[in-house]
């Protein structure tokens, strides 16, 4: 059962290793003349202002917040999904019910303008 | 267990992929200069075929420039995430059924897991973290908006994408891609295959808007939107890591396609095949090439809308990720369980 994982984590290695000696060729390949301006920040030429490490739009945090509240959702559709079959006509109420719960919530901010970008 | 099998075929996947991306770069080169009645690389090589590994050569003799404020394990790391990711995907997707080769019979795919769509989810959420790690750790503004705006584009998209997903996994009932394969081989009403780009319609346009998405494609090509952002989040990488980038952007594409051919077009299954008396091995060699020819057939579809359309808003974006593709994929899903639970 478990050994037909021994592949996908070969290919994870191989793959893994294949970026890693890229990235080092490079660093071993290419010159290395390093200069005050070359290491700078790039802002479009002008000198940097401050840091990137900054406050940003709490829109980011919302769609965060949001993806994870429905991809929970998706999560508990695959099983019921692929068992779809033996739970027949019941199974598609009780799903068609925990759908219709997220539905609410899905209105609700959609209400609140969480969605909206302006 | 022969762990020799598995090894050769992740060498083969590999040196497949990267040779497909070269061709790949060169074609889409070559395709846009025709939309754009341009000539388009025709020195490198015959017809210019060689102009991506002349790329490749030129990115790995660049100098690797690391900003003095960035955080260099992270930056180091953000390129062998994606790249890594990106390769990795392909190892649940069958191109083909048994053959035997050198005496042995060889299953076309390197792992045949039960799982098989978690895990394409799984590895495409891991590929967010490429990009975000990408856009924070360079510490430019550019790269640090870019880096956002794209994990929140691609967090929207994957829920329409898994939702889509939801339908022809009703249909097929199994989450073994291999499985969603083998019930597409099927007739509907005896002549029509019984793909599920028939039987889900709709699961297969959000899904494939969805995948435009998720690579980062036009015209969802936000994250780099140069009037805006420069580069995006790979403003700050040069040399070969920006390269790798690039390379995991054109691996996605055609691992994306792939899915959509195993997801929707049937896979390697060929149609009528089993009428025409043909040998096992005749008929496994048909399914790999009908596969290459799906998937090929995929990408061109894909480079094309890349040269035809315009890019969008970032509100539009979001709009249509979250108020359009989420209730239809949402609705197509319902429905299709409606229909599946009345009338079996």
């Amino acid at each position: 059962m478990l050994e037909s994982y021994i592949p996908i984590f070969m290919m994870l290695g191989a793959a893994a290793l294949f970026g890693l000696v890229m990235v080092k060729l490079n660093e071993w390949l290419g010159p290395r003349r390093p200069s005050a301006e070359k290491l700078s920040t790039y802002e479009s030429g002008m000198e940097p202002v401050r840091t990137a490490r900054e406050r940003f739009s709490i829109k980011f945090y919302m769609v965060a917040v949001l993806f994870i509240i429905f991809d929970i959702e998706v999560v508990f559709l695959y099983p019921w999904a692929v068992a779809f079959n033996e739970l027949g006509m019941m199974g598609f109420v009780t799903m068609f019910v925990f759908i219709l719960i997220l539905l609410v919530g899905y209105f609700y901010v959609w209400r609140k303008g969480a969605l909206e970008w302006d | 267990m022969n762990l020799i099998e598995p090894l050769v075929k992740v060498v083969l996947i590999l040196a497949v992929m990267l040779t497909l991306v070269i061709l790949l770069v060169y074609s889409e080169r070559r395709i846009s200069a025709f939309i754009q009645n341009r000539i388009g690389p025709n020195r490198v090589g015959p017809k210019g075929i060689l102009q991506a590994v002349a790329d490749v050569v030129k990115l790995l003799m660049k100098e690797d420039i690391v900003p003095k404020n960035a955080n260099k394990p992270i930056h180091d790391l953000a390129p062998m995430i994606s790249i890594g990711v990106a390769m990795s995907t392909f190892a649940v997707i069958p191109i083909g059924g048994t053959m035997v080769l050198l005496g042995q019979s060889v299953r076309l795919m390197l792992a045949d897991v039960n799982i098989g769509i978690l895990y394409i989810l799984a590895l495409t959420s891991m590929g967010v973290y490429g990009i975000t790690l990408a856009g924070w750790s360079s510490n430019s503004k550019y790269s640090l908006l870019g880096g956002l705006r794209s994990s929140a584009q691609l967090i929207s998209y994957e829920l329409s994408m898994g939702l889509s997903i939801v339908g022809v996994l009703l249909i097929a009932g199994t989450l073994q891609l291999d499985g969603i394969v083998q019930a597409q081989s099927a007739y509907i009403g005896g002549w029509l295959p019984a793909w599920n780009v028939f039987l889900q319609p709709v699961a297969f346009v959000t899904f494939v808007v969805s995948a435009f998405a998720e690579t980062n494609r036009l015209p969802f090509d936000l994250p780099e939107a140069e009037p805006e952002l420069v580069g995006g989040y790979h403003t700050e990488y040069s040399g070969l890591k920006f390269g790798l980038f690039m390379l995991s952007e054109y691996v996605n594409l055609v691992v994306a396609s792939a899915i959509i051919v195993t997801l929707f077009l049937g896979g390697y299954s060929v149609p009528f095949a089993e009428y025409m008396n043909l040998s096992a091995q005749t008929v496994s060699l048909i399914q790999v090439l009908t596969f290459c020819v799906k998937t090929a057939g995929v990408i061109l579809f894909f480079v094309v809308i890349r040269w035809t359309l315009p890019r969008f808003r970032y509100d539009q974006l979001m709009d249509l990720g979250w108020k359009v593709m989420l209730p239809i994929a949402l609705a197509n899903l319902v429905v299709t369980g409606f229909i599946l639970a009345a009338f079996s």
